[in-house]
């Protein structure tokens, strides 16, 4: 077995908001837990907010700096009691536009997504800020997300947007396992293993013809990005 | 007579039991797969999948909260007598799609696709999907309820005969160099291959492949059989793990589903279905008995007749 292959996951819990000194001891690969409040946006609310210009009615500066991209299931038992038993993230790079100016605006040290960034935007707009982006482990393990939350603390846009595009203020604790991607230098763990794994997949392609009718745009390769 | 009483009760409880359980079949491959796997990213991301199917189990809590875009398959017996007919079955479905929507809960994820008007509970034009198939020699109905999410992992190319099977072993890569990076797919996955048809038939062959077979399951021509264990040898050899994280697990199957196509071409569809596979099945009798199952049991030999008969 390599030194590699015997490496174990560090766990690291923390309190929100987080110090920076919190995100400078992260590395990447690490599975962070998290304790406070976390709130989510996705296409709705930045939407709202990028393109409508619409300030949220809250001061999200106060939220304590962790936005997750993520929608609940989730059920209005009674009119404000709701049921969240599973969170999973959704894919961050349709975000990543608004990033330089969300995270600056807002104060926001942690991302929680899906699939991460692609590194210029960790560089232009994580590293300055003193951010990181925190992947979802797997993407789907939305039971054990729903563990940790304790419930919605309130709720923004819920009739504008709908349920699965609210703006959704959870309390949370021992919320995770969630992987450090995009450290506090701007480094990635995705573009890690891409860079990994590249070397071995394009042999794969050895022999195998070009097709005959080719798609508009097709000039790149299969060892780049499709974002 | 099959009660609408009964077909209401049976897709509410599919509804559940795909949304928290899902198939043995898939989690136990998921298993041998966490214990083969060497690379301690992969390993680990494949150890917390196993823990949340349990923690889904046992907490009854939705496996995944992304639960897609609910459909239904429906095959129906040649002899089957629907209680109100094919219009209430659809008016069932649709119905146990809202109520369930809000019991378990599931995401409301259907939106109108300019107004992104969301009624909250998941039905809307053509939402749910229900998909048809019936069977000869039969008076029963069978139902499969599928959660799919559905962003990533479709494709679909028009190929030609001289492409060939090394044009579509080339598609086959392109599609995981598209979406096991980040894992976008949400790998390991079931890959559906849909080849022939047209347009459309290949990619809905491609999804049927996808979500209503099981893992292990191989297409009953040994051809297609010798390429399906091809394609999965390919994909675990590309270097992909879970989260495109260096690793040897990221296919639980591959599946085939063939049409006969234009003399001139060989349309190709390609949609990778995650580990959170929530589908499942039950057969409801004429004398209203209902018996729930994993397989779904789509692909009869009935269905895929080459005959006129």
């Amino acid at each position: 077995m390599t030194d590699q292959e015997k490496k174990t996951i560090r766990e690291v819990y923390l309190s929100l908001p987080v110090s920076p000194e919190d995100l400078d001891s992260l590395k990447l690969g690490d599975a962070v837990y998290l304790n406070g409040l976390v709130f989510t946006g996705r296409e709705g609310v930045y939407s709202r907010i990028f393109e409508k210009n619409i300030e949220p009615p809250i001061d999200i500066r106060e939220l304590g700096g962790a936005t997750f991209h993520c929608s609940p299931a989730i059920s209005e038992t009674s009119p404000g009691v709701y049921n969240v038993p599973s969170v999973t993230a959704t894919a961050s790079f349709r975000f990543a536009k608004y990033m330089p100016e969300f995270l600056k605006r807002y104060g926001i040290r942690i991302v929680i997504g899906k699939g991460g960034m692609a590194l210029d935007i960790y560089k232009q707009a994580f590293r300055p800020n003193g951010t990181i982006y925190l992947t979802t482990v797997g993407y789907g393990l939305g039971a054990i997300y729903g563990r940790g939350i304790l419930g919605v603390k309130d709720v923004i846009w819920k009739e504008e947007l709908g349920f699965a595009q609210a703006m959704w203020i959870l309390e949370v604790e021992n919320f995770g396992p969630f992987l450090v991607e995009c450290d506090a230098q701007g480094e990635s763990l995705f573009e890690k293993a891409n860079a990994e794994i590249n070397t071995k997949f394009l042999k794969l392609y050895e022999g195998l013809p070009q097709l005959a009718l080719k798609r508009l745009g097709e000039v790149c390769n299969p060892d780049t990005e499709v974002f | 007579m099959i009660k609408s009483e009964t077909i209401l009760k049976t897709a509410r409880e599919l509804n559940i039991k795909a949304a928290i359980e899902g198939p043995k079949d898939v989690r136990q491959k998921v298993a041998n797969m966490e214990k083969e796997e060497t690379h301690h990213l992969s390993k680990y991301v494949l150890g917390k999948i196993l823990e949340n199917y349990d923690a889904a189990i046992k907490d009854r809590r939705p496996m995944c909260a992304d639960t897609g875009l609910p459909r239904y398959y429906a095959k129906v017996g040649n002899h089957a007598s629907i209680e109100g007919g094919m219009v209430t079955l659809e008016k069932l479905l649709r119905q146990a799609t809202a109520e369930t929507t809000a019991s378990i809960p599931l995401r409301p994820n259907r939106v109108h696709p300019f107004s992104r008007k969301d009624y909250n509970n998941n039905v809307g034009i053509h939402a749910p999907t229900v998909d048809y198939s019936f069977e000869p020699d039969a008076d029963w109905l069978d139902i499969t309820v599928v959660h799919k999410g559905g962003l990533f992992g479709g494709d679909y190319r028009m190929l030609f005969p001289a492409d060939g099977i090394p044009g579509l072993k080339r598609f086959y890569l392109d599609s995981l160099a598209e979406y096991f990076r980040r894992g976008m797919s949400c790998q390991p996955a079931v890959i559906g291959v849909g080849v022939g048809g047209t347009k459309d038939v290949c990619v809905r062959l491609s999804k049927e492949a996808a979500c209503l077979r099981v893992v292990g399951d191989r297409n009953p021509d040994p051809e297609i059989a010798k390429l399906e264990e091809e394609l999965i040898e390919l994909g675990n050899q590309s270097g992909f793990g879970p989260m495109g994280f260096p690793g040897n697990s990221a296919v639980l199957d591959v599946h085939i589903e063939v049409a006969y196509a234009h003399t001139g071409g060989m349309p190709v569809g390609i949609q990778h279905f995650c580990y959170a596979q929530r589908r499942m099945s039950a057969r409801i009798s004429s004398n209203d008995k209902v018996e729930y199952r994993e397989d779904p049991m789509w692909f009869t030999p009935y269905y895929r007749r080459d005959t006129i008969e």
